[in-house]
């Protein structure tokens, strides 16, 4: 009767998510898989759950038939046996022993021998390379074939997050600019991290991988079908780990070579804009929009931070101090040495491997003339680029 | 089978043994630290509870509603540590103390000064453990730790001062156990009653002597690492961190080679339990009582050998992929055996089916499920789709909650009315088995799909795919944790009184404990039974 209780209960629970069906938001298993190893990786999954799942109702169906049956209120007997004691009863307990030796290490052995060697061949036949580096809380990609390099960060507006408007389609999923890569190629992944261990997900790859500092960690994908694809840091990274997605957009090569020459058309202006004098106006611009994604996270809207951990902008001793000595160097904890070279053991990331001269010139400006700091001088492209 | 001589002096007041605070502050004496220990586990269990509380409500629905990001990691990590290091295993000490001397026929612990001290480190290890939050209400801080409760580098070096909190409170924690395991194998050893051999001895007190050998082999390495730790933060060291010649990865390998034995410390005596209520209610006796031993052994030895299939994802070469993998996998072969023997022990019983045996027939099929969960996790290719993934927490709660958790309420079910001398209340323990095992299942079963969907673990906040299940998932915490309040009352009821229990407590329960009456006198055995 107990048991029959808790049926009843899990029946509820299926009827539940069962209705849930209609809406078909639901996934019940692995999002469909894209690349090879995810195949392969839902494959396993289904098959050793399928033996789970048969092992568990046997049991369960034992256990079920001896509650019925092997009960006092039915007036059964106790028996007094404590080990198998005839030959026969030896055999039959060795019989589960045996047949789950052979599971473990025959049934899931064998195939998960082989996923883990296809798992692990990141290197041959790989048709490019891809680096990614987790820096808290954003990633930043590499293309080192094409020299193409960008930063790819959240574009899910605080509104959306903190209930003030309605959430979007891809709520929490999209980014600013997505990792483009060619079908049918493979790509070796490398990873690497500049803070702390991140780890780089998309479960239609079937690849997980940690990103970790000051170590190279590798995987691959070869992605069969062109389409959007998302996924998260799957590792505790600190207060942003919820909010750093990551969207991967994989085209056709015909398409892949014309997004290619894109990025480097846009890097050589990125390049060219560092060599001309800019206006403070436009410095103020661009150095607005850089805060926004880089910096607002950590510092605030407001240049307010939330120390201790993350400092305030405003009034900031650093930023209004000198940056630059009388020879034109940089000043050691300066601002400009600070925003290019970060701080070590901090969130304060390496900006200058990560921003254009352009970018890092107006985000200095901006925050050296916002949030009530009046400093009224600025930053030229050219000055970075000459202090790289 | 087992003849015992019981003093017949009830003599709780010949001693001059100190009253009110003093009692409690000064005793060496088991049973009261014993009572300690329980309370002081519940009373943990419930803070641990409104923890995560307040993270099912933050994810009842996507958004952030009612906190921040920092202040949610913070609940998440203090959570984890507070369940597993002050309610599970105090909770399991706590009945060491009560029943081993009485299971093995002595009169008290060996080292009775030690347990007092034991004990008395909890309080202080817990208040430092959650004192940032509260030093933060001051504007003293950024709260407590953060980077849950694996406190992994380089995140747990760039932490505020709530790591260095959990780190000395870890460090008192660890101390604690490692004296109370060195009481129990210096009882154990010593002060078994006369012709008590050591496979005589009753299933737990096997369980809890493996237990304390794990936890002296083990909370060494975590002492060590979190040390390395303390002085990467503050000293300069550079143990943890690529840039100084150290590695990152070095610190989850010495944090698992104890999490992972720690897993078994928590379950071994929940485990030891088992047999001791399933037979007493299959009026039956233990069926395979040496296989039992031998899977204790065998489970305790692998447990240690097979700590980096937590962390697969790092990368690793093949080899060390394989070999984690397949000795993960073997550990199922004596889990397998201990399994065979807790059916074996109801097979063609005369079962009833009071509150402690529903929680052990409970716990036998949802444990179940969590161990078979584990054997697909030790997949390496499966383990990168389910690692860091809600699948993996779903998992570990079958093991933990329904293992653990349950497991413990079925044995403080099944010892209370020795303990106290009253039955507790039957239908209320019936309707608290109900609504855990329900809310239970309802909470962590929509986990395993979102999981599977690729929902990742400690996040604050959700794409919107994973909503409905986010939501059945937060009604059911609810549910659970309501659920335990009602045990609060029953065990309140019962230590205050009830129906009077027998010596016997049960028709079917054997054991030295069962030979003495209910509650047992203050010195459980001033002469030593004598056992054939």
């Amino acid at each position: 009767m107990a048991y029959k209780k808790l049926f009843a209960s899990w029946a509820g629970l299926a009827a539940i998510f069962s209705s849930g069906l209609v809406h078909a938001e639901y996934a019940w298993n692995f999002p469909e898989p894209v690349t090879p190893l995810a195949r392969d990786t839902l494959h396993v999954h289904n098959e050793f759950m399928l033996i789970s799942i048969a092992i568990f109702l046997v049991v369960l169906a034992i256990m079920i038939y001896s509650i019925f049956t092997h009960r006092k209120s039915k007036g059964h007997q106790p028996a007094n046996f404590t080990g198998p004691s005839t030959k026969s009863q030896v055999i039959w307990t060795l019989v589960p022993f045996a047949l789950l030796l052979f599971i473990d290490f025959v049934v899931m052995g064998i195939p998960a021998f082989h996923s883990v060697v296809m798992m692990e061949d990141t290197k041959t036949d790989a048709d490019m390379v891809l680096k990614v580096t987790g820096s808290q809380w954003k990633w930043q990609y590499e293309y080192p074939a094409e020299g193409i390099k960008f930063v790819s960060t959240i574009t899910t507006p605080e509104g959306q997050i903190y209930n003030k408007e309605a959430k979007g389609e891809h709520y929490l999923l999209d980014v600013d600019n997505h990792v483009v890569l060619p079908v049918n190629k493979k790509v070796r992944i490398l990873l690497t991290s500049t803070d702390v261990i991140h780890t780089w997900w998309i479960p239609q790859f079937g690849a997980k991988r940690d990103a970790i500092p000051g170590f190279m960690r590798e995987t691959w994908a070869r992605i069969e079908k062109p389409g959007i694809y998302r996924g998260q840091c799957a590792e505790l990274c600190g207060k942003g780990h919820g909010f750093m997605p990551i969207v991967v957009e994989a085209v056709s090569e015909a398409d892949y070579k014309v997004w290619v020459d894109q990025q480097k058309a846009k890097l050589a202006s990125a390049a060219a804009s560092a060599e001309k004098q800019w206006g403070k106006d436009d410095l103020m611009k661009l150095g607005a929009e850089v805060y926004g994604k880089q910096c607002v996270v950590c510092h605030q809207a407001n240049g307010q931070g939330l120390p201790p951990t993350f400092p305030a902008l405003a009034g900031s001793k650093l930023i209004n101090g000198p940056m630059l000595d009388a020879g034109g160097h940089l000043i050691k904890d300066g601002h400009l040495d600070r925003v290019m070279n970060g701080k070590l053991g901090t969130a304060m990331q390496v900006f200058k491997t990560m921003l254009s001269d352009a970018e890092i010139a107006s985000v200095v400006t901006f925050e050296r003339n916002s949030f009530g700091n009046k400093m009224g001088d600025m930053v030229q492209p050219a000055q970075v680029k000459a202090l790289r | 089978m087992t003849t015992a001589t019981v003093s017949t002096h009830d003599d709780h007041h010949d001693h001059g043994h100190p009253s009110g605070i003093k009692r409690w502050l000064f005793t060496t004496n088991h049973k009261d630290i014993g009572t300690m220990y329980m309370i002081f586990a519940l009373i943990m269990f419930l803070v641990g509870g409104m923890m995560i509380m307040g993270v099912r409500a933050e994810l009842f629905q996507p958004g952030m509603q009612l906190m921040k990001p920092e202040f949610f990691n913070q609940l998440i990590g203090v959570h984890a540590l507070i369940m597993i290091f002050a309610a599970l295993m105090p909770v399991a000490t706590g009945m060491a103390n009560w029943l081993i001397p009485m299971m093995i026929g002595a009169p008290d612990m060996a080292l009775p000064r030690l347990n007092n001290w034991s004990f008395w480190l909890l309080p202080p290890a817990a208040t430092l453990l959650v004192m940032p939050f509260i030093l933060a209400l001051f504007g003293v801080g950024t709260g407590a730790v953060a980077t849950g409760w694996t406190l992994y580098a380089p995140l747990s070096v760039q932490g505020g001062m709530g790591v260095d909190f959990a780190i000395f409170s870890i460090h008192l924690l660890g101390i604690s156990s490692i004296l109370a395991s060195i009481n129990v194998v210096v009882t154990i050893l010593n002060m078994r009653a006369p012709g008590m051999t050591m496979m005589k001895m009753p299933l737990f007190v096997w369980a809890w002597l493996i237990t304390a050998f794990l936890l002296i082999a083990t909370i060494p390495v975590l002492a060590g690492a979190v040390t390395m730790l303390l002085t990467d933060r503050h000293f300069d060291t550079h143990f943890f961190d690529a840039a100084g010649g150290g590695d990152p990865i070095l610190f989850q390998h010495l944090f698992w080679f104890f999490g992972h034995p720690e897993v078994y410390i928590l379950l071994l005596p929940i485990w030891g339990f088992m047999p001791h209520i399933l037979s007493a209610f299959a009026r039956k006796p233990i069926y395979g009582h040496k296989a039992q031993v031998y899977s204790f052994w065998a489970i305790g030895i692998m447990s240690v050998i097979v700590w980096a299939h937590h962390f697969f994802t790092v990368g690793m070469p093949i080899p060390a992929l394989l070999y984690f993998m397949y000795s993960t996998m073997a550990i199922s072969l004596p889990l397998a055996v201990l399994f065979f023997c807790w059916i074996a022990t109801i097979w063609r019983g005369s079962m009833t089916f009071e509150t402690p045996m529903l929680f052990a027939l409970g716990f036998v099929i949802l444990f179940g499920i969590g161990g078979l969960t584990g054997l697909v996790l030790a997949d390496v290719a499966a383990d990168a789709q389910y690692h860091h993934s809600y699948f993996v927490v779903a998992h570990f709660h079958y093991t933990l909650f329904a293992g653990g958790i349950m497991g413990a309420m079925a044995g403080v079910y099944f010892w209370l009315p020795k303990f106290t001398g009253h039955m507790y209340d039957e239908k209320l323990g019936k309707t608290h088995f109900w609504l855990t095992a329900i809310s239970f299942n309802l909470t962590f079963i929509p986990q395993f799909f979102l999981g599977l969907a690729g929902m990742p673990r400690r996040i604050p906040d959700y794409a919107l795919q994973f909503t409905e299940f986010n939501m059945i998932s937060s009604l059911g915490a609810f549910a659970l944790g309501l659920s335990q309040l009602l045990f609060v009352y029953i065990i309140i009821k019962c230590a205050r009184g009830g129906e009077k229990a027998s010596d016997r407590v049960w028709e079917g329960a054997k054991g030295l404990e069962f030979t003495l009456p209910s509650p047992p006198p203050y010195h459980s055995f001033t002469t030593q039974p004598v056992v054939k």
